[in-house]
């Protein structure tokens, strides 16, 4: 199958990619690598039919956190004369950890009922999501605003000049 | 015709998908590959023509004996092209190697695939996406990110200051772009593209065409706010500043020559293009005449939509030669403290205007 072909694809590359953000050397490899990541995640989203959700996910995480991720290393001071690099210590501890959730998280998989839907495109995506976020979770979306704004004025604080 | 029906048409059928998808995406990628290609010789030539035009010049001109330029100097955009194709391709030692490479096309990607989305006509579209909209917003961040690229591993000080304004810049208009085009979408009900055009058929008290712009006194100004903010993303002036060739050399872009530098030139024509394709969705009717019947059929949409596209890229290059280049502060208090409160005034406007007249 085409769309086979496409996810094993994706996957590969989501997978590849944030093996890349961990294991380089250089930081802004790193950053790069994760841009895979973030497209990929955002492909996957396409596959359950939630491209509203992909296009957010480029959207805020390549277009908004990734910049602010780029201009935090180039903002870090010399970067350009040193190569920063971020080293693994203790991979062995490391390592155990990461086997220790990857079982927890692979046994919560394979024990968790999933819903089982027909692979039928639905007719329309982002309507639904509209009128759940104003009738049934409008309370928490505008505390989610609130809380955005407040962090939208620690960060004008923060920033402004004392005069 | 969009990338199902193509798929589906294929006579490969399920048998080979690989083969199928892989003809599509080359069916859909070459044409659009070659327009751009083609589109931007004739963007260039109109820009060398229209400024020499709006400066009391001629611009090239093929006189006298021999082959210079052409009539007209039709061939200087040739002649411009060949020259960046055969100019030798540098890389500062300084630089960082594969990032330094990888620029020029994360650009240009970004700017390519927005593409897929622009409704050429009734049936000329590449995929008409549910989210068409929001996805050439969202697939535009790609240039900044290959932009901020450029300027990080050219490991040049312009380079370095013309990549960071850039992305500043861009970052900073994508709000109230965004913010404009969410109260089309509250007109509207529908992120599709052609959804967008379908809303703008038929007139306004039989006289003005259905188009969003003319919609309501909102909307009005939603296109202006619209427009500007999408020459801003461009980098075109006045808001060129990232590239200021008089502090900066050329910005992001100092160290790049031949080819790569090319690509630069390409995606900014393009993302000109997308703009400009993306205002006349979404204000201007798209592919709807402007004369509700008249030539309305969907070989003729193609020309209505490309019409209006090359007009409004006119008034880009237009703009260019008017205004003179703005200062940083003067670029962010524009963009924070004039179109950001009249973008939200917009959204409120616009819903009161949809609660009272139904």
């Amino acid at each position: 199958m085409m769309i086979d072909a496409a996810f094993w694809f994706i996957v590969v590359l989501t997978l590849g990619s944030a093996c890349m953000v961990v294991l380089n050397e250089k930081l802004i490899y790193s950053a790069i690598a994760l841009l895979f990541t973030l497209f990929g995640v955002a492909a996957l989203y396409v596959f359950l039919w939630a491209d509203f959700l992909a296009g957010v996910q480029v959207m805020i995480y390549v277009g908004g956190i990734l910049v602010l991720i780029i201009f935090g290393i180039m903002l870090t001071n010399r970067i350009t004369s040193v190569n920063i690099s971020h080293t693994s210590v203790q991979k062995g501890i490391g390592g155990m950890v990461v086997l220790g959730i990857l079982f927890v998280l692979g046994v919560m998989i394979l024990n968790t009922p999933w819903l089982h839907t027909e692979f039928v495109e639905p007719a329309q995506t982002t309507a639904t999501i509209g009128t759940l976020l104003m009738m049934e979770y409008l309370l928490p979306f505008e505390v989610a605003s609130l809380l955005l704004l407040a962090a939208l004025m620690g960060a004008a604080m923060l920033s402004r000049r004392d005069d | 015709m969009t990338v199902d029906q193509l798929i589906n048409w294929l006579p490969f059928g399920t048998d080979w998908p690989v083969i199928t998808f892989l003809t599509a995406v080359i069916i859909c990628a070459l044409p659009v590959f070659l327009f751009i290609a083609v589109y931007a010789l004739v963007a260039i030539y109109g820009e060398v023509k229209i400024s020499s035009f709006m400066a009391d010049k001629v611009g090239p001109m093929g006189q006298g004996v021999g082959f210079h330029a052409g009539k007209w100097g039709l061939l200087q955009p040739v002649a411009d092209a060949l020259k960046l194709i055969l100019k030798e391709d540098i890389i500062p030692a300084a630089a960082d190697k594969k990032l330094f490479i990888m620029a020029p096309f994360v650009v240009f990607i970004g700017a390519f695939i927005s593409f897929a989305a622009l409704p050429f006509g009734q049936n000329t579209i590449i995929a008409d996406m549910n989210i068409g909209i929001f996805y050439i917003l969202a697939v535009g961040s790609l240039s900044v990110i290959g932009i901020i690229l450029a300027g990080w591993s050219s490991n040049n000080k312009w380079s370095l200051y013309g990549g960071m304004r850039s992305v500043a810049q861009i970052v900073s208009y994508e709000i109230p772009a965004g913010l404009s085009i969410i109260s089309i979408i509250m007109l509207t009900g529908t992120l599709s593209m052609q959804g967008i055009n379908e809303f703008q058929q038929g007139t306004i008290w039989g006289i003005l065409p259905n188009w969003i712009i003319f919609n309501n006194p909102f909307s009005f100004i939603a296109f202006f706010i619209f427009f500007i903010s999408g020459v801003a993303e461009c980098n075109r002036t006045p808001f060129d500043i990232p590239e200021a060739e008089s502090e900066l050399v050329a910005g992001a872009f100092t160290e790049y020559s031949g080819m790569r530098y090319a690509f630069f030139f390409l995606s900014e024509y393009a993302e000109m293009f997308v703009v400009s394709g993306v205002s006349v969705t979404a204000f201007l009717g798209g592919w709807n005449s402007p004369i509700s019947g008249f030539f309305n059929s969907p070989g003729w949409g193609v020309f209505w939509f490309m019409g209006k596209t090359l007009s409004l890229v006119f008034v880009m290059i237009w703009f260019r030669w008017t205004f003179p280049r703005l200062r940083v502060d003067q670029l962010m208090s524009i963009c924070w403290k004039v179109f950001l409160p009249f973008s939200l005034l917009n959204i409120f406007g616009v819903g009161i205007w949809i609660l009272i007249t139904g």
